[in-house]
């Protein structure tokens, strides 16, 4: 919260010239169901940091946490300054017709163009954590088994109802064949042999985000998995192997338990096929070859960047969180949510006296007066000479 | 009337009309946003070289050029070649150099703290270009308003197309035809665009849009940005109130205020727009302006080589026409055929005047007289949140107060504009005043995604099974413990 003071030229070197952290004022913070707590939570968190009152829109997808939040969440708060509202899709239309001195919107892309297109009636700004599908390079210099593991774990993890899961694998058709067993080995060791009976293996969320994905199965070829149970909204940890790009797994975030498999040549071919999509949350790359990883960094444009795991860069608080394009666009955790909801104000407190060095710049101008101000305004190039 | 074609080229291909790049979609930009996307793509803007010499190039334009700059400004809005070269030239050489000094360090991977889990590990903050961006300039600060929001979507490794203001045809000219011989015509581009052709070349996605102008135009801009997803900075406007209270000195407030008001001729975004004043400070007020005026211009300032003139003759009638609000103490004089609007101060305005319903942008002062501080302070928060609150005290506290209790884009005491000479101040506005900012660092900032990087070792699998199902009491225990941030000063018995 402390004003940060900043460098003066030598025209302010006797004022207060310092960046001051002001709350936005009223903000509005738009949860969605799949880490209905997480998600709503830390936005909550940095807009109170920063000052501002809130109103929190938990998902009403996710209907027990809806009434926890809705419930509970005010008694531990001030509710003068905080509000839950609960809204389905037609009143969170009417609610973004209220003016908010920023929004927050966590959710798909498609709902992410109307909040913007909403807030932009008020000129209000906004952060927008979307979505997209996060490709996964896996080359042919890695460990299979540990590769299978971090990546099995990272896509199964709440049934795959993760923004930054790995949505799919760019290997060569050798490294899908190696891949294959180990992701085998990985999933009945996570769920065992009938991941149904797992206790550790969740479902998804509701009938029509199941319906959604169930449909996502007929693309490639199932491998592993592929089982689905509507009364319980199961899908079972599925891969698809020689999944194409025309496919339906491949139209859409897949934010289900399916692994698609697309086969590449090469990490070139691996990268142009990354880069002729929307920019996605997240890219991970597998490789012991550091050059590999790096190339693969650097060739493409992303939210965030994981080498040789999946969604770890998350846990680290010192990161910035937050998509680019078509996945989003404002980044928080940590001090980035803090950030995100303040205003950075400029400010230069100046003395009433010492006119006399003001009156250089006023009218009438003249030659000499222009010379001197350049003299104390200008910054230089440095590495240039200057006799002095 | 306004050009609704394009320029014409001077040979070769300076700068681009609408015609030349008609692409199949029927959008007459499409062509040269997807010029322009290829180059993104090749790699070519991102070297730190390429850019340094991009920045230098900008650098050279400004100085082999300086008089040409003068030249098109003094054509386009009598711009007094001392402040056209202080705002236009220096400022902007300024924002070049700091860029120029510091490019390699801020271009640099940022190191960020890492929990126990991920020790072994490394996390950064890179900084990413975003693509192809897309810069709006307005008519006031023609040249400065273009380039350094150009210079920071350069340094931060982006491909760019840059629409000057239509309404400065001469500075415009320079954009569209010189300026593009010191640049990369592959890598940046200077459209031009009227209102109609800027619809079509809003339709176009790019990855940043940077718009500075009205309010109005702001939101139309954000709603277009909003189709494809595409951030935004808006350096917009509003009404800049100047509180001046009963403890100052009379004779250097007129003398800051007068400058800051009268600069450009009042076109401004920074300028103070209204006095909030007691009826005693303004009795005091209004003879030490009359003297800061007559100091600064003369007797008749028309007559005045330092003083500029209104931007077109359209703008010209739009400030006019707010003349007739409260009472003239001090001016009030026009001249249409040269656009001159004499320096202004109009007293006794109601809330509900012309003067009072949009911003002036023009050498009309207002003074509003207000009973107390806290008056004062409840009439700027009842109207739109501005660019600048200003505050004239010689009390440390009244300074504060008004500071802590308004909500402006920035502040400044005791002066007017001066806070925009440190590029180590953010630059921008909030609510309908804008959104985002820059200058300095910040420009590069705007410009750059910050993509956070965890690389990890491709061993180490032991620790990873911890997260594993299947789960278990004792997994979750370690988990916690690997990656909890704790509350500090909390003990823990280890």
């Amino acid at each position: 919260m402390k004003d940060e003071h900043v460098d003066k030229n030598l025209v302010t070197q006797l004022d207060s010239a310092f960046i001051r952290k002001d709350p936005y004022g009223v903000v509005l913070i738009i949860a969605p169901w799949n880490y209905p707590i997480h998600l709503f939570l830390v936005p909550l968190i940095g807009a109170i940091a920063a000052g501002n009152c809130v109103v929190v829109k938990p998902s009403e997808i996710a209907k027990n946490t809806e009434r926890l939040v809705a419930e509970v969440l005010t008694c531990y708060l001030d509710s003068d300054c905080f509000a839950v509202v609960t809204a389905g899709v037609q009143e969170t239309t009417r609610l973004l017709e209220n003016k908010f001195d920023y929004i927050f919107f966590t959710g798909s892309p498609s709902v992410g163009r109307i909040v913007m297109t909403a807030a932009a009636k008020h000129l209000t700004p906004v952060t927008l954590e979307l979505g997209g599908k996060n490709p996964c390079y896996v080359s042919d210099t890695c460990d299979v088994q540990n590769v299978a593991r971090r990546v099995a774990w990272g896509r199964f993890f709440n049934a795959g109802q993760t923004c930054i899961a790995p949505d799919y694998i760019l290997c060569s058709v050798e490294m899908q064949d190696k891949l294959m067993p180990a992701l085998r080995e990985a999933i009945t060791e996570y769920f065992g042999p009938n991941p149904q009976e797992s206790p550790d293996f969740a479902r998804i969320v509701g009938d029509k985000q199941f319906r959604r994905v169930r449909a996502l199965l007929c693309s490639g070829r199932v491998a592993i998995g592929g089982q689905t149970d509507e009364k319980e909204r199961y899908i079972a940890p599925t891969v698809l192997a020689d999944v194409q790009p025309s496919d339906p797994a491949m139209q859409e975030e897949i934010f289900g338990p399916i692994l698609p498999i697309v086969v590449v040549a090469d990490m070139d071919e691996a990268i142009d096929f990354i880069n002729a999509r929307p920019r996605p949350l997240a890219v991970y790359a597998f490789s012991c070859d550091s050059k590999v990883v790096n190339q693969v960094l650097e060739r493409t444009s992303s939210g965030s960047f994981c080498g040789n795991d999946t969604l770890m860069q998350v846990t680290l608080t010192s990161l910035p969180f937050g998509g680019i394009g078509n996945s989003g666009l404002g980044k928080y955790h940590g001090k980035f949510t803090f950030d995100t909801f303040s205003q950075h104000r400029g400010c230069l407190h100046r003395n009433m006296g010492l006119e006399a060095i003001n009156s250089l710049r006023y009218p009438p101008y003249n030659q000499q007066k222009l010379g001197l101000m350049t003299a104390t305004f200008e910054i230089k190039r440095r590495g240039m000479c200057t006799l002095l | 009337m306004e050009e609704l074609r394009g320029h014409q080229p001077l040979g070769g291909d300076a700068g681009t009309a609408p015609e030349d790049e008609g692409g199949t979609s029927g959008n007459p930009y499409a062509g040269l946003v997807s010029r322009l996307r290829a180059a993104w793509l090749s790699g070519r803007t991102r070297p730190l070289e390429y850019r340094l010499a991009q920045l230098e190039a900008l650098g050279r334009f400004l100085e082999e050029k300086k008089q040409d700059i003068l030249e098109a400004l003094d054509l386009d809005m009598r711009k007094p070649p001392f402040e056209a070269e202080f705002s236009e030239v220096l400022l902007c050489k300024n924002e070049l150099n700091t860029t120029l000094n510091n490019l390699s360090c801020w271009m640099k991977d940022e190191q960020v703290d890492k929990n126990l889990a991920t020790q072994l590990d490394t996390a950064f903050i890179r900084r990413d270009p975003y693509g192809v961006v897309l810069i709006i300039a307005p008519c006031n600060y023609p040249i400065y308003l273009l380039l350094v929001p150009l210079i920071g979507a350069i340094a931060a490794g982006n491909c760019v197309v840059i629409r000057p203001s239509e309404t400065t045809k001469n500075s415009k000219r320079l954009a569209v035809e010189v300026l593009p011989r010191y640049l990369d015509k592959d890598c940046i581009a200077v459209v031009t665009a009227g209102v109609q052709e800027t619809t079509r070349l809003l339709e176009n996605k790019f990855d940043y849009i940077f718009f500075t102008g009205s309010p109005s135009v702001g939101r139309i801009v954000m709603t277009a940005a909003a189709k494809h997803l595409t951030p935004v900075t808006l350096e917009l406007g509003g009404k800049n109130p100047c509180y001046v209270s009963d403890t100052c000195d009379v004779q250097n407030v007129a003398r800051r205020v007068a400058w800051g008001r009268f600069f450009n001729a009042g076109q401004t975004c920074i300028a103070p727009d209204y006095i909030l004043c007691s009826v005693e400070m303004k009795d005091k007020l209004v003879p030490a302006l009359r003297e800061a005026i007559t100091t600064f211009y003369g007797p008749n300032p028309q007559e005045s080589p330092d003083f500029a003139r209104i931007v077109g003759d359209k703008q010209f009638r739009r400030v006019r026409a707010l003349l007739c609000s409260g009472r003239v103490a001090i001016g009030g004089q026009t001249d249409e055929k040269e656009r001159y609007i004499a320096p202004t101060v109009l007293v006794d305005v109601q809330p509900s005047d012309p003067a009072m319903q949009e911003e002036i942008f023009g050498p009309i002062l207002l003074i509003i007289t207000v009973a107390s501080v806290e008056e004062a302070i409840d009439f700027i928060n009842s109207h739109e949140r501005p660019l600048v609150v200003y505050v004239f005290s010689s009390d440390n506290k009244v300074v504060n107060q008004v500071l802590e209790k308004t909500s402006s884009g920035s502040f400044c005491s005791n002066d007017t504009l001066m806070q925009v000479t440190l590029t180590s101040l953010p630059f921008g506005g909030i609510g309908s005043s804008g959104l985002g900012k820059y200058h300095g660092r910040f420009t590069f900032d705007t410009f750059t995604h910050h993509r956070g990087c965890l690389q990890r070792g491709t061993g180490l699998e032991p620790i990873n099974t911890l997260r594993y199902p299947p789960y278990g009491p004792h997994k979750t225990g370690l988990v916690r413990a690997a990656t909890t941030v704790k509350r500090q000063g909390e003990c823990a018995l280890l």
